[in-house]
């Protein structure tokens, strides 16, 4: 979090370190205690509701906690499914911060997670894994910032909503996956699931040792770091954050905002490909309709959840994987439909939307004036 | 799982149900027994789709009412890594002995890995795929649906007025197209004329495009409209409307169609899921192949609808007892729709031959493309 520091040099400098120190830790609580706030109301409006159904929300927190985090097998569960979720929430993360709402990671995914199966295949049965991977790495990657690029250079150059035209581009990348996956690419053996050839069990990305989780969730974990550190400590950063501000103050301070718009979309689109190159290379082995699982869609909720902060990211990935993996749990023990923790996620997204119109509005967390 | 019959948790849940809901809400949770079998089933989808989940789940239903057999029920479960940890879930903390794995994609890798993983769990999909090569504790079931669109032909044809019948279809994949080539049929054995136009979607549920291809084959002048996707509600409700006969897929969608719904191709899940669980029960051996159609009562038709008219049900009654004497509907000659031979005349394929399984064709009295 960027704390400013309280007291600007006018104010007077009578202010001790332990003072300053306090109002630095009274602001920063703000961003900690509004969230887990809002958390809480949603927690609360959410066992209303399932006192109207007639079950008991004890239960089901209690079934929440135990399916996501109370086991070292939920806490397994939990990784494996926020993994793809801290990419694809970086490919919304990034370009927001230039205030763009890319809604498309799904197809920057799907797209991604092809290529990487399809570029692999020349490379198939001679060349060790490490090559192959790093071959499909870059593949998924490329064609994710290609794709997502293509909103940003349309949204700079034609004025073209990029919220509208990354959702459209899914729509266009599922339909170019399906149309090689059931005809050029189509693995002959298997002719009820079109897919393409499958990877190969030697050249598939293996677990974190001593754990059932993929490597991608580290990768995620840095990529969100780096991120963290490009937006907030770079000029790069500095420069995408004012675009964001005020596209015109940006251009009238002579930045290149075209550039800027794009690779930041670029980033976000490398990102989610990213997430579909894991998604082939640790998960699925090949390439076909099951790619769109709907992480991309996941990641946005994420995002919004981490008010856009890379760092953010990783921590409401957990919370959401979590939340994903005691779904299962409470639909068997419950007997409640699938959609109950979908209500939950969009109580809280409302919730946590909501929640950003008091920050800035507490006295608690204000500096105190000397 | 320490799943206690009286735990803190039972005391806590007691004490808020208290004054808010009585006693309503108790027996909410069913810990896993020790004794007993546990069974878990993973749906793609919703359970209420109409369609092939609601199938299964219909199922479900009725192996809850085994004695000793509990089951355990997740939807929505995606093609990918969740599955594997659905599996793992119901294992490790349900105590699930016997997982059914719905879905196509759910196969392989999650399933064959899954079963690798825990040796002592049974393991069955849902669609042809086990091979020698696959663990012993995983196998498939499957059902021959193709059986029962033959009958939905054979009432078809005798229930249309304009004698075109419309068919909208996921993917021209070979499950699809037999069931595609054995409706046709069905309706030319008793119905000549009869001709099936088939509008492919591309996937595997897309509301939209089939609610845009059953309005244009009503359209294009047909009155009675099936269908192969994963939920025939959009289809047979559109149809409905547009005061077209429908003939269903999957599960019964008569409550949809009221007044025009002639019968459906249903799977009959329960068989295989009875049977699994009484020869567990019994101590046995589960098979890792277990297919079947008619005669086995694996798949059934709907209760004739509104639609379907005295000589249709006359015919269909029939035509379902020469399916289950194993009667061949594929005979020879039979040209596909681009004239090319594909059975010559004197061979003939029975219900169950393997041939059925490969087909890459639409049969003369089809319009539409494979491609």
């Amino acid at each position: 979090m960027t704390v400013i520091n309280p007291m600007s040099s006018e104010a007077g400098t009578t202010l001790s370190p332990v003072r300053v120190f306090f109002d630095q830790v009274r602001t920063a609580s703000e961003y900690v205690i509004i969230p887990l706030l809002a958390l809480a109301v949603t927690c609360i409006l959410f066992s209303g509701l399932l006192l109207i159904l007639g079950q008991s929300p004890v239960d089901f927190f209690e079934l929440l906690w135990r399916g996501g985090f109370g086991t070292p097998f939920s806490w397994q569960n939990t990784l494996t499914r926020s993994s793809p979720l801290i990419l694809t929430a970086l490919c919304v993360a990034i370009p927001a911060q230039l205030g763009l709402v890319i809604i498309g990671g799904e197809g920057a995914l799907v797209l991604g997670g092809f290529m990487a199966a399809i570029t692999a295949l020349p490379f198939l049965g001679w060349a060790p894994p490490a090559v192959v991977l790093s071959v499909m790495a870059i593949a998924g990657v490329t064609t994710g910032a290609v794709w997502i690029g293509v909103v940003g250079a349309l949204r700079y150059y034609r004025g073209i909503n990029e919220t509208i035209s990354s959702l459209l581009m899914f729509y266009i990348a599922i339909a170019i996956m399906n149309f090689f996956v059931e005809g050029a690419f189509k693995d002959l053996a298997n002719p009820n699931k079109p897919s393409t050839k499958s990877i190969g069990d030697a050249n598939m990305i293996g677990k974190i040792p001593g754990m059932d989780v993929h490597w991608g969730f580290v990768v995620g974990i840095a990529v969100a770091v780096i991120l963290w550190v490009l937006m907030n400590r770079t000029t790069f950063g500095f420069a995408a954050r004012i675009t964001g501000g005020n596209i015109r103050a940006a251009k009238a301070q002579g930045l290149p905002v075209g550039l800027l718009m794009i690779s930041a979309c670029a980033i976000a689109g490398g990102c989610a490909g990213l997430a579909g190159f894991f998604e082939v290379a640790a998960i699925q082995g090949k390439a076909n309709a099951s790619l769109a699982a709907g992480y991309g869609f996941t990641g946005i909720l994420v995002a919004f959840l981490a008010r856009q902060n890379a760092l953010a990211a990783v921590p409401f990935a957990i919370l959401l994987g979590g939340i994903a993996a005691a779904g299962g749990l409470i639909q068997r023990r419950m007997g409640l439909p699938d959609a109950t923790v979908n209500v939950l996620t969009g109580l809280m997204f409302v919730v946590l939307l909501v929640s950003e119109t008091l920050y800035g509005r507490i006295p608690l967390f204000k500096p105190r004036e000397s | 799982m320490s799943d206690l019959p009286i735990s803190r948790r039972r005391l806590l849940q007691t004490a808020s149900a208290a004054g808010v809901l009585g006693a309503s809400s108790l027996g909410l949770i069913n810990p896993a027994r020790a004794a007993g079998l546990t069974i878990g089933l993973i749906y793609v989808g919703p359970r209420d789709d109409y369609g092939w989940n609601q199938a299964h789940a219909v199922a479900a239903k009725a192996l809850k009412l085994v004695p000793g057999v509990k089951v355990v029920e997740e939807e929505n479960v995606p093609e990918t890594v969740a599955v594997t940890k659905t599996m793992e879930s119901m294992i490790e903390l349900d105590g699930a002995g016997l997982i059914f794995a719905t879905s196509f994609g759910y196969y392989s890798p999650y399933m064959v890995d899954a079963a690798k993983k825990y040796p002592k769990v049974q393991f069955r999909h849902a669609a042809p795929l086990w091979s020698s090569k696959d663990p012993t504790n995983a196998g498939s079931y499957f059902g021959y649906l193709d059986q029962a669109h033959y009958i939905d032909g054979v009432a078809a044809g005798l229930s249309t007025k304009s004698n075109k019948l419309g068919f909208v279809a996921a993917k021209p994949i070979s499950s699809v197209l037999s069931n595609i080539n054995s409706f046709l049929l069905g309706a030319r054995k008793v119905n000549p004329k009869a001709t099936v136009q088939v509008i492919f979607t591309g996937d595997w549920s897309l509301p939209v495009r089939e609610a845009e291809a059953t309005n244009a084959l009503i359209d294009a002048g047909a009155d009675v409209i099936t269908c192969h996707v994963d939920s025939p509600k959009v289809v047979i409700q559109t149809a409905e409307s547009r005061g077209a006969k429908t003939c269903g897929h999957n599960a019964s969608q008569a409550p949809l169609a009221p007044k025009g719904f002639i019968t459906g191709a249903e799977y009959k899940w329960e068989t295989i899921y009875k049977n699994y669980a009484d020869t567990l029960a019994k101590g046995g051996t589960l098979p890792n192949m277990m297919a079947g159609g008619y005669d086995l009562d694996f798949v059934q038709n709907t209760p004739y609808g509104a639609g379907a008219t005295p000589e249709a049900i006359k015919a269909a009654d029939a035509a379902k007892a020469e399916i289950k004497a194993k009667k061949a509907y594929y005979v020879g000659e039979l040209k596909d729709n681009k004239g090319n031979v594909v059975i010559p005349a004197g061979t003939s394929y029975a219900p169950y031959a393997p041939w059925i399984d490969s087909i890459n064709f639409l049969v003369e009295g089809v319009q539409g493309s494979t491609t």
